[in-house]
């Protein structure tokens, strides 16, 4: 028999804020908004900030207190780096949907409904620099009857032209407090049993994303119930717990090869993510009490690292290799090799 | 039949290694619901058992009836037609497959696959809706593309067909559909727990085991599960009663790594570049991949040399070893790598000894 299915919604869809007013410690942003709420006019924006910020959630929350949910179907276009966004989605798909008129704003079941459209661009940092040109004259030509809500990482990644058409507003990463309370509010909805070491370590771990952070307690309370504790935590995020990583970096102290290559075998067999395990081992090295050439030395390897990484080659290599390099910037052997030719 | 799977366990009760693992899948599962999962941990730490065990936890002992089928798939992309080959293994309520195999083409396949199963949504007796399981095998080895496509059909399709990706190394899978999957990380099982399942397999077949000889083979295993029961059995092959100081045949690939180790150990020369080609082609010829090649070529040079000059071979081996994966023809990059050693050890035998 195959198993009966439940609605099984994610907590961060279930826990996203249906209003701007409840979007949580962005200040500036939330009253810009309130204010467009109340006067129906609203600029094309520009929101950047690190993920789990609540960017996305800020623009939908405001789409849908805008239009309600009759119109927002007809209203607003949501396009996010998954769905193709080349520069033919550009030429037809959006100019499409900017170039149609709408009725002038009649207050509809409650909502404002102003007499223009929005298209928010989910991820756009992701477009391609032809796709965000094509966009240019789009958004000028079309601008009575179309908003543009651009969200995205790296605002570095927007070319010029389009940022100075936007109203930009920066999104910060949360601080502890905000985030605890948020999740604190979840996990009383949820029934949940989290002690306050659980807490603090939820927090360090997800650095700020909040997302992350529910993500994290949902997997957690899926596999190990109501009681979650620390080390369930950090089980489930997948962080390399931080005792391995100490041991690594002692060994690498030491100026012993042999024990270095066995701690980082242990750490392949243990199955932890290099690539998280070359995050962490950056925390420790930034923080360790070695001069700034020894760090810069290691950094460096660590960057390189991570990029052959993304190529796909092997971890087992790359964290030796690495290991040996801190251990030559640690003894302070010379970095070039004597024996090159 | 061999003795791996014939003692794989079969439910999610008592394993002898990851008990804590399966208890927690357990309760995962008899809330008759899933999330996406993603296993990932070294070869032959008992994903793949774990993976069963949970289906058949989920589906009772329907899931074991499996059938092999050569599935072909038509795609059409746009201008042209595709046609793709590839082995499934599914059975009424779940689907596995290796996508990698597809080389290139992955990311058609985990689309029109995907989408297939959705459509077949199974209906059980009591007209519910069901969802079916698809199981993906070495998602690490996916293209960036395919993973990216497989994001989108991750929360699309949610409703009728949950996914289990396994993998060995969980850096190569993008966070986007990390974050997606409860993640689940499996360790390689330690010495002791690989006696003990020694300990536990003699026990079942009635050998004698002596203590010393199960911990040898354990240590010899690399920490792999797999590896050791396979170890064991030739073992039990070549020889029983078993003795304490029983020797264990090595594997012959690995006897042939080490070989090679040692004629550029002897002479570093364009000649003995030539005869170690023709080794090395040997090798990738029976299907060892070049990664693990060259692993082990590291490793047995490690064995062998100074502490100063470890730090330089494995700088080369990591530097080699990328350039391999950017490349296409492997041979090129081992033999480079090969050569490489070969300067810095003569120049290092003429620096000491003049």
């Amino acid at each position: 028999m195959a198993p009966v299915l439940q609605s099984s919604q994610p907590w961060v869809e279930k826990y996203r804020p249906k209003q701007v007013k409840d979007v949580a410690h962005q200040d500036e942003v939330v009253r810009v908004l309130t204010n467009t709420l109340e006067t129906t006019n609203c600029p094309h924006m520009l929101f950047y900030g690190p993920p789990g910020t609540g960017k996305t959630t800020t623009a939908l929350a405001i789409a849908h207190q805008l239009f309600g949910p009759e119109l927002y179907k007809s209203r607003v276009l949501e396009l996010n780096a998954s769905d193709d966004r080349g520069i033919n989605v550009v030429r037809t798909k959006i100019k499409d949907f900017a170039a149609v008129a709408v009725g002038s704003g009649h207050r509809q079941g409650g909502y404002p409904c102003p007499p223009y459209k929005i298209i928010i661009l989910d991820e756009a940092d992701s477009m391609t620099e032809d796709a965000q040109n094509a966009l240019r004259r789009t958004m000028e030509t079309y601008s009575k009857v179309t908003r543009f809500f651009f969200i995205c990482n790296y605002i570095s990644r927007i070319i010029e032209p389009l940022a100075s058409r936007c109203a930009k507003f920066r999104f910060k990463p949360l601080s502890e407090e905000i985030m605890s309370s948020r999740i604190l509010h979840i996990c009383k909805e949820e029934e949940l049993n989290l002690d306050s070491e659980a807490l603090s370590t939820l927090s360090s771990i997800s650095q700020g994303d909040l997302r992350r952070a529910i993500t994290y307690l949902q997997g957690a309370a899926r596999l190990f119930g109501s009681i979650i504790s620390s080390k369930d935590l950090i089980s489930v995020s997948g962080v390399v717990p931080q005792h391995v990583v100490q041991a690594l970096f002692a060994a690498c102290k030491s100026g012993d090869f042999d024990s270095a290559n066995k701690e980082v075998n242990n750490v392949i067999a243990e199955g932890y993510p290099v690539s998280q395990m070359l995050y962490q081992l950056f925390d420790v090295v930034v923080e360790a009490d070695i001069s700034d050439e020894q760090k810069a030395r290691i950094c460096k390897r660590l960057a390189e690292a991570d990029k052959c990484l993304v190529d796909g080659a092997d971890e087992y290599l790359q964290l030796l290799d690495v290991a040996s390099n801190a251990m030559r910037a640690l003894c302070n052997m010379p970095e070039e090799f004597p024996h090159e030719s | 039949m061999l003795w791996v799977d014939k003692y794989r366990p079969k439910t999610l009760d008592n394993l002898i290694v990851h008990n804590d693992v399966a208890q927690n899948l357990k309760k995962l599962v008899t809330e008759q619901d899933c999330p996406h999962l993603l296993f990932y941990g070294p070869p032959g730490s008992g994903k793949k058992t774990l993976i069963m065990a949970i289906l058949r936890q989920m589906f009772g002992p329907s899931a074991d009836k499996v059938k092999v089928e050569n599935k072909t798939w038509k795609i059409d992309a746009g201008t042209r037609t595709i046609d793709l080959e590839l082995t499934t293994l599914s059975s009424t309520h779940h689907m596995e497959l290796n996508p990698g195999d597809a080389g290139f083409q992955d990311r058609y396949i985990v689309q029109e696959i995907i989408k297939e199963m959705a459509k077949n949504r199974p209906i059980d007796t009591k007209g519910k809706k069901g969802f079916r399981v698809l199981v993906l095998n070495e998602v690490d080895r996916l293209s960036r593309e395919a993973q990216h496509s497989l994001r989108r059909t991750m929360e699309k399709y949610s409703a009728s067909c949950r996914l289990i990706l396994c993998c060995n190394s969980s850096s190569k899978v993008t966070e986007a559909v990390r974050s997606r999957c409860l993640n689940i990380r499996i360790n390689a099982p330690t010495e002791e727990q690989i006696t003990k399942v020694l300990e536990f397999i003699a026990k079942k077949e009635g050998l004698q085991l002596p203590s010393g000889f199960a911990t040898r083979i354990a240590e010899k295993s690399n920490r792999s599960l797999r590896r050791a029961i396979l170890s064991f059995e030739t073992c039990r092959v070549q020889q029983y009663p078993f003795t304490n100081n029983q020797a264990m045949p090595p594997m012959d690939w690995e006897e042939y790594v080490s070989e090679i180790a040692s004629d550029i150990m002897k002479e570093q020369s364009p000649k003995r570049l030539f005869q170690v080609r023709g080794k090395l082609y040997e090798l990738l010829i029976n299907c060892i991949p070049p990664e693990i090649i060259l692993k082990r070529l590291l490793l047995e040079l490690l064995k062998k040399l100074d502490a100063e000059l470890k730090h330089e071979v494995c700088h080369w081996a990591a530097y080699y070893e990328h350039r391999m994966r950017l490349g296409q023809k492997a041979i090129f990059h081992i033999e480079a790598f090969v050569a490489k050693f070969m300067s810095i050890y003569k120049a290092f035998l003429i620096a000491t000894f003049g």
